[in-house]
C-alpha cells in the first residue's frame, strides 16, 4: 500500500507532469518510503512494457495510399513539372529551378539519417518543399497578402517582411509541421536558390539548433517571443547576410 | 486559397498523423478494418473542418476528431444490434470507468498485455494509449477525451492500477 494520496503524484512523476519543486519533494519521500519507492518503480515498469510489448499499431498501406492519393496527388516524381497548378505568373520562373531541384531533393530525402532531431526535420521540410507544387500555399510576393493569410491559419501572426531590395525577394508562404506543431513559413529566393525562414512561438517548440547539414544551412535567431529558423542551400555567408537584413528590415 | 492548396496543406500538416490517428482508431474499436475505415471517415471529416484550423497540435486536433468519429461508429454499432448477445455491460452511465472491480475480472481472464488493455473499458483504455503509445501530454488527454485533467488523471490511474494488479496475478498464478 502507498501513502494515501499520493498515487496521482507518483503517476504524474512517472508521466512527466510534475512540476520541479513537486518532482523533488517526491523523490525524497520515495527514499524513505519503500511502498512508494515499489508503486513508482512497477508504473516505470508498466510503461516499459506497454511500449515494448504492444507499441504502436501502424496504419495499413493500402489506407495510406488511398489518402495520399486523395489528398496529395502530386508525387514527387523529378522530371515531370505540373505548370497546371501554378497560376500566378510571376511564379513560372522560380517553379522553373525548384523542378531542377527536385531530382536532388529526393536523394537527399533519402540520405537525411532518421529525420531525428527538429533541425534535419526543418532540412527535410525545406528539401520537401522544394519538390513541385510543395513549395508555397499562398503565392505572392506582397507581404501584405502573406501576412493576413497566416493570420487566418495561424493561432499567433508571423511577421512578414518584403527584402527585395536586398536582393531577397519574397515567393509566399506556406504551412509546414516542426515537432507536432503547425507553423508558418515565409520563402524567400536568393539569386537561383530559395531560403525557407520557419517562424513560431517561443514557447511552443523546444530548442532547434543552427549548423549545417549535407550542404544545408540552418542559422536562427529571437526577436519579440518568436523564434526564427532561416533554411537554405546557399552558402553559410549568404544565409547569415539573408538573416542580418532581415532583422535590420522594418 | 483553392481546393488544391488547401488539400496540399492538410497532406503536409494533418496527414502525417495518419499512424497516429490509426492506431487510436484499432484501440477504440479492438478491430483493424473497422479502424481503417473509421480512419478514412475520419480524415474526410478534418478536411472539411480544416478551414478552420487555426494551428496548435495538429495530431491532438486530428486524434479528436478520429476518437468522435469512432465514437460514432460504437454507438451505431450497438443501435444495429437487433438482439443483444447479452446484456450491456453494467459500467456504461456516467464515467463509465468507475467500476473496477468487473473492469479486474474481466482484464485478468486475458493472458497477454495486449488482449488486457484490449479488455479494460474504453474511456479507461484510451488514456493509456493516448499516454503511453502516442506519449502524449495530459493536458492533450484531456482536450481529446473532452474531459478535465483531474479526470484523465484519475483514469489513467484506475487503468493502470488494473494493468498492475493483471501483471501480478500472472505472476503468482
Amino acid at each position: 500500500m502507498t501513502c494515501e494520496g499520493r498515487e496521482l503524484l507518483i503517476q504524474a512523476e512517472v508521466d512527466g507532469e510534475l512540476d520541479v519543486a513537486s518532482a523533488a519533494e517526491l523523490a525524497a519521500h520515495i527514499e524513505t518510503c519503500p511502498e512508494c519507492a515499489a508503486l513508482h518503480a512497477q508504473l516505470v515498469a508498466l510503461s516499459r512494457r506497454l511500449r515494448e510489448e504492444i507499441g504502436r499499431a501502424e496504419a495499413p498501406a493500402a489506407l495510406r495510399e488511398t489518402l495520399t492519393a486523395r489528398f496529395a496527388p502530386i508525387a514527387p516524381a523529378p522530371i515531370a513539372m505540373p505548370a497546371r497548378r501554378l497560376a500566378p505568373r510571376r511564379f513560372v520562373p522560380v517553379l522553373g529551378f525548384a523542378g531542377g531541384f527536385a531530382l536532388a531533393a529526393a536523394v537527399m530525402l533519402a540520405i537525411l539519417p532518421g529525420d531525428t532531431g527538429l533541425e534535419n526535420e526543418l532540412i527535410a521540410d525545406h528539401v520537401r518543399a522544394l519538390q513541385p507544387g510543395h513549395l508555397m500555399d499562398v503565392a505572392s510576393s506582397d507581404q501584405h497578402t502573406v501576412k493576413p493569410w497566416f493570420n487566418g491559419k495561424l493561432d499567433y501572426a508571423p511577421p512578414v517582411k518584403d527584402l527585395a531590395a536586398a536582393g531577397f525577394p519574397l515567393l509566399g508562404g506556406r504551412l509546414d509541421a516542426v515537432g507536432n506543431r503547425t507553423v508558418g513559413v515565409m520563402v524567400y529566393r536568393s539569386d537561383k536558390h530559395l531560403i525557407d525562414l520557419f517562424v513560431w512561438p517561443a514557447a511552443a517548440i523546444g530548442d532547434v539548433p543552427t549548423g549545417s547539414h549535407d550542404g544545408f544551412h540552418v542559422v536562427g535567431w529571437s526577436e519579440d517571443g518568436m523564434v526564427f529558423r532561416a533554411v537554405s542551400d546557399v552558402e553559410a555567408g549568404k544565409l547569415a547576410d539573408f538573416a542580418r537584413q532581415w532583422r535590420s528590415a522594418s | 486559397m483553392d481546393d488544391a492548396r488547401d488539400s496540399a496543406a492538410f497532406a503536409r500538416v494533418i496527414l502525417p498523423h495518419l499512424d497516429a490517428a490509426y492506431n487510436l482508431a484499432r484501440w477504440l474499436l479492438r478491430d483493424g478494418d473497422v479502424a481503417q475505415d473509421v480512419v478514412h471517415d475520419a480524415m474526410l471529416r478534418a478536411m472539411t473542418y480544416f478551414a478552420g484550423y487555426r494551428g496548435g497540435d495538429a495530431r491532438a486536433w486530428l486524434m479528436q476528431i478520429v476518437r468522435t468519429t469512432a465514437y460514432d461508429r460504437m454507438a451505431k454499432r450497438r443501435d444495429s444490434r437487433e438482439v443483444p448477445i447479452e446484456p450491456e455491460p453494467v459500467h456504461e452511465p456516467v464515467d463509465p470507468a468507475d467500476d473496477p472491480e468487473d473492469a479486474l475480472v474481466r482484464v485478468q481472464a486475458h493472458d497477454t498485455l495486449a488482449k488486457a488493455l484490449d479488455a479494460l473499458p474504453v474511456e479507461l483504455r484510451e488514456c493509456v494509449v493516448l499516454r503511453e503509445l502516442e506519449e502524449m501530454s495530459y493536458r492533450d488527454i484531456a482536450r481529446v477525451t473532452g474531459v478535465p485533467i483531474g479526470t484523465v488523471m484519475s483514469r489513467l490511474w484506475r487503468a493502470r492500477r488494473e494493468l498492475l494488479r493483471w501483471g501480478q496475478a500472472r505472476c503468482a498464478g
